[in-house]
């Protein structure tokens, strides 16, 4: 079953005027299954947040379809999305001290009337959530005074309180160190729901993702498993770099291995 | 997440208010003992007791100090209200009712009529005329802000001050060109007071203070998601430009209402905000509570400042607040 699609989409930025091609998106397409996990990946500026933004509901396409369990996310409103996907942003501004556990309880939101209080399911689903991701006990912590890797943790477990169908995850592992990388990408995984996530280290991404697509100037170039995209070839027409595949000697999974000698 | 501890808090400051009600009523011009204070007020609301003081002391508690402390009481709770809120929908801990612009455009209208049109409809000529200034100011604001169907918090502020300007300039070359003698009744939008307190004057702030509550408390989550950023809300499921135009609105109605009739009474709702986070943090459905009950208190005792430091005569509440306010961050800043 599909949980993502998105279909022909094209998109042009409207704040940075017309001489800025950067960012946009050209007939894009691309499907994430129930329970899959697809990376996206690219160089800096060939769309990656672009496609990740019209994924969920920021940026309304020119033309194309994002469809949402085969509903036009367009069709439905914004709480109707935020009740199926949950999105991990590289945003966390936070200028008024909210605590962690507060944090996390905002993910509540979409499912959530006007005066409703919270319940004693929203409250196991906070305590849940902080322990799955391995910050159980910081609750009454100030969000602002965690690390980045703590801190996008704390975000993670805010995504999953919100009970999504679909992950999307924008540079999960930037500013985290190589074992929270690990395990954060190792807890997504473990879940098992939809998840799209575009990802800079390409070795984690072939160590981690089902399938990959490749954004290159706002259009998808290729997709595939990782050991179908990964190819020598690939890297240098995409990213302009010399590198060498082999196998993980331990997962079986492509290993790159960038060639820095001139 | 009602904690025992934050409704120990909330109990606490509502006890202190309603003692800080009763004990403020004592203090003015003439000196009333509070055991007398408390007999006039059983006697008046329920009719209690024995008269057994002057007639004189019992008007002035009941028809001059009464509406003015529950006046000052709404407007301190209404301002740190809305100070919160536009805080959380800015982002800038600097925010303040004042600087929507519609303090300005109150003192504006009132200008316009003290100087050329009159008290045509009595008393409330210039608290109407305020309050439509502050109107035309929050949407020219609006105009001017919005762009493109968007709503951005760093315009906002910016026009807001703007206009503020212009509003004011405007306010000021009328003042300068016209009778000197209107300038003193104008001068009492600038810095803010009570005075204006009656019985029958209470109903429409009061209603305004609680239905403002209410709405906003309403929006509690919206507010936490908003200020987590702009991206983030939306992935929450909110429309980031709905909620900040709500606020904005409820917010400007709120200060039109409380600057007509008590002028611009600056730093309550810049400073409590601040003070109501430390004490229970960020999140919307505990800080407005308490934002509110410390509004109140706060502003109930800054007027029984104001009204005997240079007794008999009134000193303007806002001088008061803004002397207070700015030792106050002094002082928080020297702490840090």
């Amino acid at each position: 079953m599909t949980a993502l699609s998105l279909t022909h989409l094209t998109w042009t930025p409207r704040d940075h005027g017309s001489c800025h091609h950067q960012f946009h998106l050209c007939d894009a397409s691309l499907h994430v299954a129930a329970g899959e996990f697809v990376g996206l990946i690219g160089p800096n500026g060939s769309g990656k947040t672009s496609l990740l933004r019209c994924a969920y509901r920021f940026s309304k396409p020119d033309q194309g379809d994002v469809l949402l369990q085969h509903q036009n996310v367009w069709k439905q409103s914004a709480k109707w999305c935020a009740q199926r996907i949950a999105v991990v942003l590289q945003e966390f501004p936070d200028a008024f001290g909210l605590r962690v556990d507060e944090v996390v309880a905002m993910g509540r939101t979409p499912h959530k009337g006007l005066f409703d209080g919270d319940t004693v399911h929203d409250r196991q689903l906070v305590c849940s959530m902080l322990e799955s991701v391995g910050m159980q006990g910081f609750e009454d912590h100030a969000f602002a005074t965690l690390s980045g890797g703590e801190k996008q943790r704390v975000i993670l477990a805010r995504a999953l309180a919100q009970e999504p169908h679909l992950l999307i995850l924008d540079e999960p592992t930037n500013h985290l160190d190589p074992r929270y990388q690990l395990e954060l990408l190792r807890l997504v995984k473990r879940l098992h729901i939809g998840t799209l996530a575009s990802i800079h280290d390409l070795n984690l991404a072939a160590a981690f993702c089902d399938r990959l697509y490749v954004i290159d100037h706002g259009r998808i170039i290729a997709s595939g498993t990782p050991h179908e995209v990964l190819t020598a070839e690939l890297l240098h027409d995409v990213f302009g770099v010399q590198a060498l595949i082999d196998t993980h000697p331990l997962s079986g999974y492509p290993r790159i291995t960038w060639i820095t000698q001139p | 997440m009602i904690s025992r501890r934050y409704a120990l808090l909330l109990a606490a400051l509502g006890a202190l208010l309603l003692v800080s009600c009763v004990i403020s009523l004592g203090f003015g011009p003439a000196r009333v003992p509070v055991d007398v204070v408390w007999r006039i007020l059983l006697h008046k609301a329920f009719g209690f007791g024995e008269v057994n003081w002057p007639a004189g002391q019992a008007h002035i508690v009941w028809l001059i100090r009464v509406p003015r402390m529950l006046l000052g009481a709404l407007v301190g709770a209404g301002l740190a209200l809305i100070g919160a809120v536009l805080q959380a929908v800015t982002r800038n801990p600097l925010a303040d009712p004042h600087l929507l612009g519609v303090t300005s455009g109150a003192t504006l209208g009132a200008v316009i009529v003290v100087l050329h049109v009159g008290e045509i409809i009595g008393l409330l000529t210039l608290p109407i005329a305020a309050f439509i200034g502050a109107l035309a100011s929050m949407l020219v604001v609006l105009a001017v802000a919005s762009r493109n169907g968007r709503l951005e918090s760093d315009r906002l502020l910016l026009c807001g001050v703007a206009v503020s300007f212009v509003m004011m300039a405007a306010a000021n070359l009328l003042l300068f060109m016209g009778d000197h003698r209107a300038a003193s009744a104008v001068m009492f939008w600038m810095l803010g007071g009570l005075g204006l307190a009656r019985w029958e004057l209470l109903a429409i702030p009061a209603a305004t203070v609680l239905l403002g509550l209410l709405i906003l408390l309403g929006m509690a989550r919206p507010l936490n998601a908003l200020m987590a950023g702009e991206q983030t809300a939306v992935t929450l499921g909110l429309n980031a430009r709905t909620v900040r135009l709500k606020v904005f609105l409820v917010a400007s109605l709120m200060t039109g209402v409380l600057v007509a009739i008590s002028g611009s009474i600056g730093f309550v709702g810049l400073m409590v905000p601040h003070i109501a986070r430390r004490l229970v943090g960020a999140e919307h459905r505990r800080l407005l509570p308490v934002c509110a009950l410390l509004g109140s208190v706060f502003l109930v005792w800054v007027d029984v400042a104001a009204r005997t430091l240079i007794a008999p005569e009134d000193l303007p509440i806002g001088v008061a607040t803004a002397a207070i306010g700015g030792l106050f961050f002094i002082g928080l800043m020297r702490k840090r």
